[in-house]
């Protein structure tokens, strides 16, 4: 177990690497560096700004300071926003994203878990056919078009729910509504079809030959061994909560990470951009890590070497 | 029905509904089982031998319905039996054993727990002592450090072990029939002689019925006092171990006899097997289903599927020829 | 043992000697029903053909494509055409000009869909973007075919160390937060390829299509290969033990000869499916994208950018949003639908 852990643990790490670099790497391709601003800058001032921030060393000390940086927990700062640090932006911004995306991710796994085995015990039946089609559906809609919907018919023309910002749950309703949807939908499908797997097997058939009430076979029996897969999905689920809560903070109008993540990256905010890469990569493959681990604690087939 | 009859399945009938169209797996079979008898059903795939016997325990699997006939449990019909009954009598009174112990564990949850929900859900004992008991199976299968083993999951043991421990859980409430399915198929040739004498000493232990599905001649004939077989969905020959192997009637019978190589027996002699393919179950001819596959085919049973004919008291057999037999007597009465 | 039934009288049966002559092998040959056998991809075929939802939705693939590819090129009006005093027009609007145009006897296109508010033309805006999304989504999807299929039966096939350590890789590639370095390539290799575009006519063509896209598909065939070469290393690495494949190398075929002959034929069904569900999931990583203002670059449209740029003024020109998004859905729908059909005939576990 725990060599496992140590081995994930130091992948994770090479990854995170990997990403420092490439993100590195992207950010010095784009020409005239960092300080590239539609306001001209003469050629003595970008030179001081440079020996300011170290720009005048060669590239592999650039990284070294950067990264010596970051792991001293200074993430850099914001070109556009004059005085704040990278760190102020992120710790303001990110508990905002990440309660809406715990929240989503909650309610999209439960839905999801729910609806998914409801389909598998009535398959072929109308609660089935409803529920595919309503998942089918949530997969190929994308998250934009799900937030304008529902923005127009519950804020603009029916007025019941807010539609800007986060000020009270209210205001909850909506942005998570829409930042649930692909995913529950997404789990229905995977929770059915893996369900109706599990029913098929041979240990639900010695469960009945045992006696056993319905309730408990499907709970007990195929419930545990139908969920395995589903654990996998939600490291992926949760890189996807990240990436439809930049279209749901921009549509919604919420102070997240995501959407400052947007507006940095049109507002050519380049040490911003690099700097919430980095911190959302990290945080991406230490959960991934996570549900791997939780993975093979659940399916007690793995072995853990 | 005699009073030491545990069981009486009359005309059964079990089909699949496919896409394709109705699969008739089990038409009309009809046997009987005493107490403490072992009766062995032999056949090749797909002959119904195992869907007749799930009949008895609500497992045929989907698409397939049972369309007709009674199946008579211990003076119950199980037919009109409640759905809470007929739980309660799965795995108290009736348990099986199945052909592939890999998969009929349950992966993720340890060998301990699946044997003592057998006695919890059929016993009043409580947790301790549905452990103890538990405890006590596993040695009674032969496990060493039963306690131990009481902690691990499935995938931790062999083969052999969890077709144990699957007997063990059959064995748990001391059913009065047990149904094992192909117990010994999917394990090595000599654990599969463990695996059998452990359900014949465990017989005798707690005076149960035994159904053998098997496919393996070898298999019935050290264990059985009786053997039916199946061959498309149908009963075509039963009897006694002995009529079986030393007077078979059938030519599938026959057929199978002579593809089973025996040990006992002088020179070389070779082994025959049977040409051709089983029938499409689809399209179930009108006649006899072995007729295209019978040496001794006639045209009669292209046409009919013959009755059974008693040999011996007992010893049943559902072939032309014997009808043939009685039909050129009647001939040579009518002559005189 | 009274249970079999046994008929006390065979003989009413009408019997006579006739019956028990021996059958003639003619005679049993009626009854031997062969069912008709299969290859394959004839059956898997015939599975799709019944398969009413997926053929529906081959047919709105078809139909979208025709929308997507064929109808432009006979479209009274361009992508990027913009047509004075025809701004913000509502579906089958006509402007003043256009009006007079039509009193003064001349015939003049509808606006199916309205136009935006610089006068260009929704409907033939919606079908070019079209275009761009599925040419995203059938280009990306071919580059992950082709990179993940060879790198995956390459690992797969020769197994050992070379395939932990390209396993390795993909480890790695895949806990890669895709998403985060698609946005930051898209940001970084603008410039870089805009100058790159500027100072070779060679890519001329290219520039048409815009760095946005570009980058789509660099990003595509960086990452997104490593599903595919998992799966395509998981089939090879089945395939490879059994008999046919020893029996191949046995006969001295070479390496190449029994990737080319054995497994890629062998893994077809796996690969096709894989593409077909690839398809709308890079047609809505595109959308994405040119929705956060980062994919195609203006004039050129594609659905997502439409939908963007919809945004502004969704109250009073609601349709601008629910065309493209439509579209959209409708590709993404179908193409799911098509393939889950797809591997619904291609499973052979489904097999009866």
């Amino acid at each position: 177990m725990t060599n496992y852990v140590i081995k994930r643990i130091a992948y994770a790490l090479l990854t995170i690497f990997l990403i420092s670099v490439i993100t590195f790497a992207l950010m010095n391709m784009i020409p005239g560096g960092p300080f590239l601003s539609e306001k001209a800058v003469s050629p003595a001032t970008t030179e001081a700004m440079k020996v300011k921030y170290g720009l005048d060393k060669p590239l592999y000390v650039q990284y070294g300071n950067y990264m010596n940086n970051l792991l001293h927990g200074d993430f850099g700062i914001s070109l556009k926003q004059k005085g704040r640090t990278a760190n102020d932006i992120i710790t303001s911004t990110f508990p905002i994203s990440a309660k809406l995306g715990g929240i989503s991710i909650f309610i999209a796994l439960f839905l999801g878990l729910t609806m998914g085995s409801v389909a598998a015990l009535n398959r072929g039946k109308w609660a089935d056919s409803l529920l595919m089609v309503i998942s089918t559906l949530g997969i190929a809609v994308p998250s934009f078009v799900v937030a304008t919907f529902l923005m127009m018919t519950f804020g603009v023309n029916l007025h019941w729910l807010p539609t800007m910002g986060l000020k009270t749950p209210l205001h909850y309703i909506l942005p998570v509504a829409t930042l649930s949807f692909y995913p529950m939908a997404y789990i229905t499908r995977l929770m059915r079809s893996s369900m109706l797997d599990a029913l098929n097997q041979d240990y639900i058939r010695t469960a009945k030959a045992k006696g056993v009430s319905k309730f408990s076979m499907l709970f007990k029996h195929a419930l545990r061994n139908a969920i395995i897969p589903i654990i996998t999905y939600v490291g992926p689920l949760l890189a996807y909560t990240v990436s439809g809560s930049f279209v749901v903070e921009k549509i919604f109008n919420i102070p997240g990470l995501g959407r400052e993540f947007i507006n940095c990256i049109s507002g050519r905010d380049y040490p911003m951009v690099m700097s919430t890469t980095i911190f959302l990569a990290v945080l991406l493959v230490l959960m991934n890590v996570l549900v791997d681990i939780c993975y093979k604690l659940v399916d007690p087939r793995i072995k853990l070497k | 029905m005699s009073s030491n009859c545990l069981l009486d399945i009359e005309n059964l009938q079990v089909s699949f509904f496919t896409p394709a169209g109705e699969v008739k797996a089990v038409s009309g079979v009809s046997y009987t089982l005493d107490h403490g008898e072992v009766l062995g059903i032999v056949g090749e795939s797909g002959s119904g031998k195992s869907v007749s016997a799930y009949t008895l325990m609500g497992i045929i699997a989907d698409p397939g319905k049972v369309v007709g006939g009674t199946v008579e449990f211990n003076g119950h019909h199980i037919e009109k039996m409640k759905e809470k009954e007929f739980r309660k009598m799965r795995g108290s009174e009736v348990s099986i054993i199945f052909q592939d112990p890999m998969t009929s564990l349950n992966p993720v949850y340890t060998i301990g727990s699946q044997l003592t929900e057998m006695l919890r859900l059929h016993t009043d004992k409580s947790r301790a002592e549905c452990k103890a008991r538990a405890i006590e199976l596993l040695g009674l299968v032969g496990m060493n450090e039963p306690e131990k083993r009481m902690k691990q999951y499935p995938h931790e043991f062999s083969g052999g072990m969890r077709q144990r421990v699957m007997i063990a859980m059959a064995l748990a409430c001391e059913p009065k029939l047990l149904i094992a399915d192909e117990p010994t198929t999917a394990l090595d040739v000599t654990i599969q002689a463990q695996i059998l004498e452990l359900m014949v000493e465990l017989k005798k232990k707690i005076n149960m019925s035994i159904i053998l599905i098997t496919h393996d001649l070898g298999v019935v004939s050290d264990v059985c006092d009786r053997i039916a077989v199946m061959y498309a969905g149908k009963i075509v020959e039963i009897g006694s171990t002995d009529d079986i192997f030393y007077n078979p009637k059938h030519c599938y019978t026959v057929g199978l006899l002579n593809s089973v190589p025996k040990i006992h027996e002088q020179g070389h002699e070779r082994l025959i097997p049977i040409e051709g393919t089983t029938i499409d179950l689809l399209n179930p001819p009108a006649g006899c289903p072995f007729a295209s596959r019978c040496s001794q085919c006639m045209k009669i049973c292209l046409k009919q599927m013959p009755e059974f004919t008693e040999i011996s008291p007992g010893h049943k057999s559902a072939c032309w020829l014997l009808q043939k037999e009685q039909f050129e007597k009647a001939g040579e009465g009518n002559a005189q | 043992m009274e249970d079999i039934k046994f008929k006390k009288n065979p003989f009413s049966l009408q019997l006579n000697a006739e019956d028990f002559l021996p059958a003639s092998s003619e005679d049993k040959a009626q009854l031997e029903v062969m069912r008709e056998s299969t290859t394959y991809w004839k059956d898997a075929m015939q599975r799709l053909r019944k398969n009413k939802v997926a053929m529906a939705a081959m047919i709105v693939i078809l139909f979208v494509l025709i929308f997507a590819f064929v109808i432009p090129n006979f479209y009274p009006y361009q992508y990027d055409q913009q047509v004075r005093g025809s701004e913000d027009l509502t579906p089958m609007q006509y402007s003043q000009s256009e009006i007079q145009k039509m009193e003064a006897g001349e015939k003049v296109f509808p606006h199916i869909f309205g136009t935006d508010k610089f006068g260009r033309d929704l409907g033939i805006r919606v079908m070019v973007g079209a275009r761009i999304s599925l040419l995203v989504g059938l280009i990306a999807s071919a580059l992950v075919l082709l990179i993940g299929s060879i790198y995956g039966a390459v690992a797969g096939y020769f197994g050992g160390k070379v395939d932990i350590i390209m396993m390795r890789i993909v480890d790695i590639i895949y806990s890669i937060p895709d998403i985060l370095i698609i946005i930051l390539l898209q940001v970084s290799l603008k410039e870089p390829l805009n100058a790159l575009f500027a100072s070779n006519p060679a890519f001329a063509g290219l520039q048409k299509v815009g760095v946005g896209l570009i980058s789509i598909f660099i990003t595509f065939s960086m990452l997104y290969w490593v599903g595919m070469a998992r799966i395509v290393r998981g089939q090879v690495m089945s395939l490879k033990e059994q008999e046919f494949v020893t029996a191949a190398k046995a006969l001295g075929a070479s390496n190449g000869r029994i990737i080319q002959k054995h497994l890629i034929p062998n893994c077809i069904g796996t690969l096709i499916v894989t593409t077909t569900l690839q398809i709308p999931s890079a047609i809505f990583t595109e959308a994405f994208l040119s929705f956060l203002g980062l994919g195609v670059a203006a004039p050129m449209a594609s659905l997502g950018s439409l939908a963007s740029s919809a945004i502004d003024g969704i109250t009073s020109y609601a349709y601008r949003l629910t065309i493209p998004a439509i579209v959209i859905s409708l590709i993404i729908l179908s193409f799911n639908l098509f393939g889950d059909g797809l591997r619904d005939a291609f499973d052979p576990k489904l097999k009866k």
